[in-house]
């Protein structure tokens, strides 16, 4: 295969729809972009998960008119539980001091809040997560100085359940675009193959070999994939550096929600440029098969 | 409606009789009874043509416009497929070939157009690397053949021109140089002096000739008479007027080959054709020894 020459058609072919070109590179861009997106998403609720579902616990609340008999009353029957791992305390003033520190990055909230809104709780952890009504049966709230058995697993469901929702919007978005993206592709390169029909109809007549002759289009599109693949890696970089980075740093620090460190990104930008390099070149390929007779 | 050629069609009775894969002559391009039906058209382009061309030959198709030249053409080099009859080139059966051999097959063929097919925004030179690089040659090989085929074909001392500065003639020498660059065992010629003046054309004929001389099998369609007339060479003429009567028939210029040396020189005549040929024979523009059988 002559490399050289092969190349120089590929540039030739670039250069000659250069407006196509731009078109199909940003499109893959973008859809690639979302996707890398899409899958920092999804591997950010995967660590999340890891986190909180670790630490997941069961809160009883207690009421503030709660007698000291009550309290002992229901340590007790904690310690006894063959559901309860281990459990905690947390008086008004932990839990006061707790919020100050989770939400430090609001104060005005905290400024707001009076020290002794918050109640006194048993922080239980369960031998099995979700084993959750027993736990809450045996509570019954409003009860024996109990206000509220509150489920956090419940809480963390919801907050998943809407990151799931993000990642799956993103990548609904990407899915589309990437659609758009291999019909622009597609287009390109039948402008591009009817472009160089003369130099292609006289590779054929001498017998050029399909590969040659097919080649530096499936090379243009996965050019310009890789091009898209790369304007998409920057783009996740940036948004670490200036969005993840700068905005998120607050959550991040609190432990509230993880961050993103740069083997992610290496990871998903290898994952998305590869993608674009073949999504295109086969993309080429199925085009010059199914609309051009190379 | 019948078509055929009948010379050869006659022939092959006494050449299979010899047992089959006995080929007295080396044979290039063979066709059996070979229908072209194209989807759009009720008439076929070409109708149960039969024929043979031997290696080395330098053969005239003729016929009017849309009678199944360029078909003929197409259907050599794989560009189509027939919809009935079985072609071969150079030994190879092409309906049965599979589409990664077409190249391979191609690369023994030349061709030239009417309209040249040059690309114009390379150099004269370039435009003939061009058909030794997309198969691959060695820049070496390249470096010392173009300039000798250009030689060859009467354009030294202009290959660094563009196509676009050159006149008809000199463009059609080009795309001869070209075609004929890799040396191929047959060169195809569709209307090679179709846009050009009778003088010029006289030039590209002897060019086809010198190169038939070397060895090449030339096959040239044309609906130039004149060309015909005094180049005295084997005629096959496809007719494709929608009536029985004028079926195809092929002729035999006597200077193609030793009539003696060739039994398909020897005039046949074939009741079926008969009258039509008798008319045909008889018509001024035919070379003499143009026999229609």
């Amino acid at each position: 295969m002559r490399v050289n020459f092969v190349l120089s058609e590929v540039a030739t072919g670039l250069r000659r729809n250069l407006t196509m070109t731009v078109a199909m590179i940003l499109t893959t861009a973008i859809s690639l972009g979302l996707m890398g997106t899409g899958l920092l998403i999804a591997s950010m609720i995967n660590e999340m998960k890891g986190i909180y579902y670790d630490k997941v616990q069961v809160s009883i609340f207690l009421a503030d008119e709660v007698t000291d008999e009550q309290r002992a009353a229901i340590e007790a029957e904690l310690e006894s539980s063959p559901e309860v791992r281990s459990f905690l305390y947390e008086s008004k003033d932990e839990a006061y001091e707790r919020f100050q520190q989770q939400f430090s990055q609001q104060p005005e909230l905290v400024e707001n809040t009076p020290a002794d809104a918050l109640p006194e709780s048993f922080r239980v952890e369960l031998v099995n997560p979700e084993r959750y009504a027993v736990i809450a049966a045996e509570f019954p709230n409003g009860e024996n100085g109990v206000d509220k058995v509150a489920d956090e697993g419940d809480f963390l469901d919801r907050l998943f359940g809407l990151l799931n929702g993000a990642r799956n919007a993103t990548i609904a978005v990407a899915v589309v675009q990437a659609l758009a993206a291999l019909l622009l592709i597609s287009n390109t390169i039948q402008l591009a193959a009817f472009n160089r029909r003369n130099e292609t109809n006289i590779m054929r007549l001498v017998g050029a070999s399909r590969w040659y002759t097919q080649l530096p289009f499936i090379l243009e599109a996965a050019l310009a994939g890789l091009v898209g693949g790369l304007l998409a890696v920057g783009g996740l970089v940036l948004t670490k550096v200036l969005f993840v980075d700068e905005t998120l740093a607050g959550p991040i620090k609190a432990g509230i929600i993880t961050g993103i460190d740069w083997g992610q990104i290496a990871w998903t930008g290898g994952i998305i440029t590869a993608a674009g390099v073949a999504l295109a070149g086969v993309a080429a390929y199925v085009t010059l098969r199914l609309y051009v007779r190379l | 409606m019948t078509q055929r050629e009948n010379e050869s069609h006659m022939m092959r009775g006494e050449r299979t009789g010899s047992g089959p894969g006995q080929v007295p002559w080396p044979l290039v391009i063979e066709l059996q009874h070979v229908t072209k039906l194209y989807p759009a058209s009720g008439r076929p382009a070409l109708d149960d043509v039969s024929t043979e061309i031997d290696k080395g030959e330098f053969v005239f198709l003729i016929g009017s416009s849309g009678s199944g030249k360029s078909t003929f053409l197409r259907l050599l080099l794989k560009e189509d497929t027939p919809t009935s009859g079985t072609i071969s080139v150079n030994g190879k059966v092409l309906n049965t070939m599979s589409k990664w051999q077409v190249p391979k097959l191609r690369r023994t063929m030349g061709c030239v157009f009417q309209d040249f097919r040059l690309l114009r925004d390379r150099t004269v030179a370039q435009n003939v690397a061009f058909a030794l690089e997309v198969i691959n040659k060695p820049q070496r090989t390249i470096k010392r053949v173009v300039p000798e085929v250009l030689e060859m074909v009467g354009l030294e001392g202009k290959a660094h021109r563009l196509p676009g500065e050159l006149s008809g003639g000199e463009q059609q020498r080009v795309a001869i140089a070209r075609a004929f660059v890799n040396r191929p065992l047959v060169l195809l010629a569709d209307e090679p002096t179709g846009n050009l003046d009778p003088e010029t054309s006289e030039g590209i004929m002897l060019l086809l000739e010198r190169i038939n001389r070397t060895g090449t099998t030339v096959i040239m369609a044309t609906h130039d008479y004149h060309i015909v007339d005094s180049m005295r060479r084997r005629v096959i003429e496809l007719n494709g007027e929608p009536s029985p009567a004028t079926s195809r028939v092929a002729c035999t210029g006597s200077a193609a080959r030793p009539a003696a040396a060739d039994p398909r020189a020897v005039p046949q005549l074939n009741s079926t054709t008969g009258n039509q040929c008798a008319s045909i024979s008889s018509s001024p523009r035919w070379p003499p020894g143009c026999v229609a059988t």
